[in-house]
C-alpha cells in the first residue's frame, strides 16, 4: 500500500497534539500511515510508541535544530524531506495555524495539490476524495486533487474513528534549516487551561450573547456549561464586548462546532454566528426577543429572560438526575 | 517603506451565500459584494504605519473579476495610495495555488518591504495563500497574527495558535497576515472618498506579469460534487409563563441530553 504522511504537531511542551489520532486514523483508511515529527536535538523518548499506540506504521523522526525557535521552517523541511523520502500518496496535516502555514509552503515548493479543511476522507480508483462542509455546513462538496500529489488539510476534531495500535518501524534522520527565510520565535505564551471540554469537538456546547448584559453576569452561562459538563461558547458581540477571550467565539470568524447539544443563551443568532453552529444535532435557544433569527434553526425555544429561565433550569436539571 | 495590502472581494456574510450547483464554485451574483472585513483591517495595520511615518507607500493589491474595482476604490477612499488589479478571464474559478502563484507574479514585478494579509477570507476560509506567497518568493511569513509591530527593518507581533500564542519577529521584506483582533478599521471620510477617484488604479493582464493565460499553471483540485444542505426548520417556541426552565429541562431529559 501506498505511504500517507502525517505530520505530527508538537505542543509547545514536547506533547503530540489531540490531533494526531485522528489523522493517523485517516490515513489508514487510506494507505499505511507514517507519522513524521520535527523534532529538537534534546530528544523525543517515546514518541514513537505513542504514535504506534494511534495507528502510526512508520514513525519517521526529522531531528531539526530550529524546533522551538524557527517558525513552522523545522516542520516544513521535515515534511518535505520525508515527502522526497517516501513517494506518498497522499500527506495529511491539520487544518490548524501550523498545519496549514506548512501545507501552503510545501505545496508550492513540491508542485502539489492543496485540499483545504476537509471533514472526511476516503480512496476511489486510486484518487483521494475529500468531503468539506462549505459556509456553515450549508452545502457539502467533494474535491480531488488531479495529476499531482494532494496535500490535505483536515479540520480538526472532524475524524471520529480511531485506528488500532501498531509497533511502528522507526527512522531517524535530520535536516538542517534556512533561517534566513523563517520568522523567529521570541516567546510562547501558553493558554490558560479552563478545565472546561474545549469548545472545537465538544459533546455539548453552551454560548452566551450580548443579552448576558455584562461580564460578571456571563457567569449564568458557566454554570450552565458546568451542570451539562459542556463548553462553554460566545457570540462575537460578547467577545466584541469583552465578556469572554476571543478563544470562546463561535461562528463565521471563530470556532465552527457541531455538538449534539448547542444552547445558546441571549444570542440573537446573526448569520454569521449560525455559521458556526447550524449543524449541532439539538439547538437550544433562550431569547428575550421573540423575533430572534435564533429561534428559526431551534429545535426549542424559549422566549423568556435568561436570568430566571436558566437557574430554573440548572434547578430543573439537578432535580431530575436525583 | 512601500507596504502592499492584499485585497480579496467576498460575499456578504450578511445575507445568504451561495455556491453553484453544478460547477461548485462561488454564485458571485448572489449576494452583494464587499471588501473582506478582515483585508480592512490589514489595510488599517498598514495605515497606521503610514500615519506616522511620511513617506510610507501603502498599495492594494487584489485579483478577480472587474467588480473587484469596488473593493479597490474603497481601500483607496481609506487611504491607500494606489491600487493594482489583476485581471483576466482565464483567471476565473482559480484556486489556491493558482491564486498565490498570480499574485507572487503581481508582487515580483514591483518593489516592497512589507506584505499584509488577512489570516483567512470569510468565503473560502483557507488561510493559505499568505504563507504559499511567502514561499514563492522566498520570504519569511508571520501569519495569522493578533497584533503586529513595523519598524524600519523588521515586522513582529502576536501569533494566534492552538494551545497558547507566540512572540515573532522577522526581517524585512516579509510576508504577514493578520487576524480580526488587530486595529479597528478606519471609515473613509469624504476627502479620501473624493481623492480615491484621482489616485492610480492599474489594471494588470496575466501576459503583463509574463503568464500565458493558456500555460499558466492550471487549478489542480477539482470539484466532484456539490449539494445543498437542506434548510434547518424551527421546532418548538415557548413563551416563559414562570415554568419555561423545568419544560426545558424535560425536553432535554427526554432527548438523552442531560
Amino acid at each position: 500500500m501506498s505511504n500517507i504522511l502525517v505530520l505530527i504537531e508538537l505542543s509547545n511542551t514536547g506533547e503530540t497534539r489531540n490531533t494526531a489520532p485522528e489523522l493517523l486514523a485517516v490515513a489508514r483508511r487510506l494507505g499505511t500511515p507514517v507519522a513524521v515529527v520535527a523534532t529538537s536535538p534534546v530528544g523525543s523518548a517515546g514518541l514513537a510508541a505513542k504514535l504506534g499506540s494511534y495507528g502510526a506504521a512508520q514513525v519517521y523522526l526529522v531531528e531539526s535544530a530550529g524546533v522551538g525557535t524557527l517558525l513552522v521552517a523545522p516542520q516544513l523541511e521535515a515534511l518535505a524531506a520525508a515527502v522526497e523520502a517516501l513517494d506518498p500518496a497522499a500527506v495529511l496535516v491539520a487544518n490548524s495555524v501550523e498545519g496549514r502555514d506548512v501545507a501552503a509552503r510545501l505545496s508550492v515548493r513540491t508542485g502539489a495539490g492543496l485540499i483545504i479543511d476537509a471533514v472526511d476522507l476516503r480512496s476511489e480508483g486510486g484518487r483521494v476524495l475529500a468531503t468539506h462542509s462549505v459556509f456553515g455546513g450549508a452545502y457539502t462538496v467533494e474535491s480531488t486533487v488531479v495529476g499531482v500529489l494532494p496535500i490535505v488539510t483536515v479540520r480538526q476534531g472532524a475524524i471520529q474513528d480511531r485506528a488500532e495500535a501498531v509497533t511502528p518501524s522507526v527512522t531517524e534522520t535530520s535536516v538542517s534549516v534556512q533561517a534566513a527565510n523563517a520568522a523567529v520565535i521570541d516567546a510562547v505564551i501558553p493558554a490558560v487551561a479552563s478545565g472546561r471540554p474545549a469548545l472545537r469537538g465538544a459533546a455539548t456546547v453552551v454560548s452566551g450573547g450580548r443579552g448576558l448584559g455584562s461580564k460578571a453576569d456571563f457567569i449564568l452561562v458557566e454554570q450552565l456549561a458546568d451542570v451539562l459538563g459542556a463548553a462553554v461558547g460566545a457570540s462575537r458581540a460578547a467577545v466584541d464586548a469583552g465578556f469572554v477571550p476571543q478563544s470562546s467565539q463561535v461562528g463565521q470568524t471563530g470556532t465552527t462546532v457541531s455538538p449534539q447539544l448547542y444552547v445558546a443563551l441571549g444570542i440573537s443568532g446573526a448569520i454569521q454566528h449560525r455559521a458556526g453552529m447550524q449543524t449541532a444535532k439539538t439547538i437550544v435557544a433562550i431569547n428575550k426577543d421573540a423575533d430572534a433569527p435564533i429561534f428559526d434553526v431551534a429545535d426549542f425555544g424559549v422566549v423568556g429572560d435568561v436570568f430566571t429561565v436558566v437557574p430554573q433550569l440548572i434547578e430543573a436539571i439537578q432535580a431530575l438526575r436525583q | 517603506m512601500k507596504i502592499i495590502v492584499l485585497v480579496k472581494q467576498v460575499p456578504d456574510t450578511e445575507e445568504e451565500r451561495k455556491l453553484d450547483l453544478g460547477s461548485g464554485v462561488l454564485d458571485r451574483g448572489a449576494s452583494e459584494r464587499i471588501i473582506d472585513e478582515v483585508n480592512e483591517r490589514a489595510l488599517e495595520v498598514a495605515l497606521l504605519y503610514k500615519d506616522s511615518n511620511k513617506g510610507t507607500e501603502v498599495v492594494a493589491l487584489s485579483m478577480g473579476p472587474e467588480s473587484v474595482i469596488q473593493s479597490l476604490r474603497k481601500a483607496l477612499s481609506m487611504g491607500a495610495d494606489s491600487a493594482m488589479h489583476v485581471r483576466d478571464n482565464a483567471l476565473a474559478g482559480s484556486d489556491v495555488s493558482r491564486t498565490a502563484a498570480v499574485l507572487a507574479a503581481a508582487l515580483r514585478n514591483t518593489r516592497f518591504d512589507l506584505v499584509v494579509a488577512g489570516n483567512e477570507s470569510t468565503d473560502g476560509r483557507g488561510g493559505v495563500v499568505p504563507a504559499m506567497i511567502a514561499e514563492h518568493l522566498g520570504l519569511p511569513h508571520l501569519t495569522y497574527l493578533n497584533s503586529t509591530e513595523i519598524s524600519d527593518t523588521g515586522v513582529s507581533g502576536v501569533r494566534a495558535g492552538e494551545d497558547g500564542t507566540l512572540s515573532v519577529h522577522a526581517a524585512l521584506p516579509a510576508v504577514i497576515s493578520v487576524t480580526e483582533r488587530v486595529a479597528e478599521a478606519r471609515f473613509p471620510n469624504f476627502k479620501g472618498i473624493m481623492t480615491a477617484k484621482k489616485k492610480l488604479l492599474e489594471v494588470i493582464s496575466l501576459s503583463q506579469l509574463g503568464f500565458d493565460p493558456a500555460l499558466a499553471r492550471m487549478s489542480s483540485s477539482v470539484v466532484v460534487s456539490t449539494s445543498e444542505r437542506p434548510a434547518r426548520t424551527a421546532g418548538k417556541t415557548i413563551v416563559d409563563e414562570g415554568t419555561a426552565g423545568v419544560e426545558l429541562a424535560e425536553y432535554l431529559a427526554a432527548g438523552h441530553l442531560i
